[in-house]
């Protein structure tokens, strides 16, 4: 933490104006919000004359809202649909059908020329610090981009906006002119991060932004993405499968299955109180740093493997493999509501959610499943 | 031992300064690369000399006092008709005509070079322009463009050039060489093109495409800016390699009658000038014969150590003891 950017306390001008908001913002102040979002990926057969032969479900029918100033954590399995869905909120990806509001517009019916001004208020930071900085171009090109392509600044003033920027991320502005290969992966986040603060976005929508990188590494590049979240007021939506990180920058946590969020609250009561049975064993998966408490933990163990997103199950995506499935599960999906005696805004999607105190079965098929799998822990760390 | 010997150079002594770093382009470090190699600045310095070789065509007719076209009966030709050989007028000899096959030869490297780099860097500019649109942009236009590389590939690229000529019996010198390079043109850039689009296929998918897309750039701006930059080096290294083909192409042409206008000096037309009579004359075929195979030649090695140079990651002595 040593590296943290002693620039934050000499930001430019320019940032504090446009975006700094309280950080107590009105409580339903929505910046964006989700509703029905659905996107399937068709696969397609043929040579000349493709026909759509099945379609991959990758994001099937997501609400969610995220506040002004708040940060929404996603977690999920690979293949969940986190960065499909992250796509889908930033306009990189045209949704099947929903809608995305941002600031009370649906950003999926926005005009081209709309949609290039949408992209200067979301911007993405992105999980890979190599493939995501063109190699052949210097850092200076690359964090000067949006203003090219804005047309905001140009010659010197472009120079000495990228240079500040630099700074704000804890870069050394002489190194305008270095290539992405001379930086090591936490830097190369960092340029990441001063592209995506270039045009004073309000919502930055960060894909897996640290799971690339050392875990040293990883606790500066989220210090960092806290400290600029509190200068210049944004909001984020955080993705990651990395639970304990999740659980560190977000102020509510929603978590996802098979293209569908299961269950969102805010980050410590889902942490504490988890009530899908999924998010239960997931958290139970996550490692512990205190070895005594880790031998007492009761780790969940799910069977089989997450079902192909191509052919999701009927009902609860999750009944195949979860512990408390019965026959309604199988017949009817529940809905993303608040149950008996949780906070308001602490929503799941169960028929039967976990009670506090309530201890799962170790090891359970499922209803309807078949397995001889060997058990695996199933959650990615 | 050589192994040895450049350990030495590595070792740094103790009390040395400190060795500042100092960032270098992707193409200085291409250049370091390409200068160790030795084999290729040979072939560049061969290159260098055949284009003075050619560049001052002019001046050796002038020296010599024979231009390309002129005809020297009474000196070039012995008593029974007979072409003499590389002597003290005629450097390399003589033709069956009595024309000087030195001065020949020199402007047979003018076209030879010009034809060869002009048709090269116009398949690859098609072949670029082709190739990113159909990998960048996809869907249909990638279809139609894809489909038509192959069928100009599956075209039989001697008949329609026997073809073209003949239809339109060019006159002119610089009408048959242009219309020779855009033969040569034609037929090169769907090999390029193909190779290309796969490049953009698998660039396409890279993050700081999607990253350049998220900040609201057209395809226009990234494909300029973020794809172009990213095949320079496999378009450089695809160029140099097509320049020899191209030579050869032209070679080809030439020596069936169909490329480069007589009285204009091909080394291919020499060829096929000189293939009646190499019996008695050796250096008819000899001359151009080895100056074709050096200048291929060259560009090949040139061509291998431009790629060794920029794909580092390449292992440049597999195959080699």
């Amino acid at each position: 933490m040593s590296e943290l950017p002693e620039g934050l306390h000499a930001l430019p001008e320019g940032l504090h104006a446009a975006t700094a908001r309280p950080a107590e913002a009105a409580q339903d102040d929505v910046l964006v919000s989700a509703e029905g979002v659905v996107k399937y990926f068709p696969i397609k057969q043929g040579i000349v004359f493709k026909k759509e032969v099945a379609r991959v479900h990758a994001v099937d029918g997501v609400d969610l809202r995220v506040r002004r100033g708040e940060t929404l954590g996603i977690v999920g399995e690979s293949g969940s649909g986190k960065s499909t869905l992250a796509r889908c909120i930033t306009g990189l990806h045209p949704v099947t059908s929903g809608r995305i509001l941002f600031e009370g517009t649906d950003i999926t019916k926005l005009s081209k020329s709309g949609l290039k001004a949408f992209r200067r208020d979301v911007q993405m930071i992105f999980q890979d610090p190599y493939g995501s900085l063109n190699p052949r171009r210097r850092v200076g090109s690359i964090i000067g981009d949006p203003f090219a392509i804005h047309n905001i600044a140009d010659g010197a003033d472009r120079k000495k906006r990228v240079q500040e920027l630099m700074e704000l991320v804890g870069l050394n502005p002489e190194h305008y002119n270095r290539f992405p290969a001379e930086f090591s992966g936490g830097q190369r986040q960092r340029i990441g991060v001063a592209r995506a603060l270039a045009l004073k976005p309000k919502l930055i929508v960060c894909d897996e932004p640290v799971s690339a990188l050392d875990v040293s590494i990883q606790a500066q590049v989220i210090n960092l993405l806290k400290d600029l979240q509190d200068e210049l007021g944004l909001t984020y939506i955080f993705i990651a499968h990395d639970l304990s990180v999740v659980r560190y920058v977000s102020d509510r946590v929603g978590v996802m299955y098979l293209g569908r969020i299961g269950e969102s609250a805010a980050a410590e009561e889902l942490y504490e109180r988890p009530r899908h049975p999924y998010s239960a064993a997931l958290l139970s998966a996550a490692s512990i740093a205190d070895p005594d408490e880790a031998e007492r933990a009761e780790r969940i163990v799910l069977i089989g493997d997450v079902p192909s997103p191509i052919d999701p199950p009927s009902g609860c995506r999750f009944h195949p493999r979860c512990p408390k499935a019965q026959e309604r599960c199988v017949a009817e999906e529940p809905a993303l509501v608040v149950r008996d005696g949780d906070a308001a805004d602490h929503l799941t999607a169960c028929h039967f959610p976990v009670e506090p105190g309530e201890v799962l079965a170790h090891e359970h098929a499922g209803i309807s499943q078949v397995s001889t799998e060997p058990e695996l822990p199933e959650v990615e760390q | 031992m050589s192994s040895f010997t450049e350990l030495d150079s590595e070792i740094v002594p103790v009390d040395a300064e400190p060795r500042r770093v100092q960032g270098r382009t992707p193409w200085q470090l291409a250049w370091t690369r390409f200068r160790r190699d030795r084999l290729a600045v040979a072939s560049l310095v061969v290159l260098a000399l055949m284009v003075v070789f050619a560049a001052l065509a002019p001046l050796w007719a002038h020296w010599t006092g024979h231009p390309y076209d002129a005809t020297f009966p009474k000196t070039a030709l012995d008593p029974s008709g007979q072409p003499v050989g590389p002597g003290r007028h005629f450097w390399l000899g003589a033709d069956q005509l009595g024309r000087d096959v030195l001065v020949r030869a020199a402007y047979g490297a003018r076209i030879s070079l010009v034809v060869g780099v002009a048709a090269a860097v116009l398949a690859s500019v098609i072949g670029v322009a082709v190739g990113v649109l159909a990998g960048f942009v996809g869907g249909v236009l990638d279809t139609v463009l894809a489909r038509m590389m192959d069928i100009t590939l599956a075209l039989p690229y001697l008949l329609v050039a026997i073809m073209l000529a003949t239809t339109f019996q060019l006159t002119s010198v610089a009408a048959s060489v242009s219309l020779t390079i855009v033969v040569i043109a034609f037929f090169s850039f769907a090999a390029f093109g193909r190779i290309i689009r796969g490049q953009v296929l698998s660039l396409r998918e890279k993050e700081f495409i999607e990253a350049a897309r998220s900040l609201g750039a057209g395809n226009l701006r990234i494909m300029a800016v973020d794809v172009l930059p990213n095949l320079m080096a496999q378009v450089t290294v695809l160029t140099s390699l097509l320049i020899p083909t191209s030579i050869v192409f032209e070679a080809t042409l030439s020596f069936l009658g169909v490329g480069v206008r007589l009285p204009m000096p091909s080394w291919g037309s020499m060829l096929g000038e000189g293939s009646d009579v190499f019996q008695t004359a050796w250096w008819l075929l000899a001359v151009p014969a080895f100056l074709l195979l050096l200048t291929t030649l060259s560009f090949n090695l040139l061509g291998d150590g431009i790629r060794d140079a920029l794909d580092p990651r390449g292992d440049r002595h597999s195959g080699k003891k």
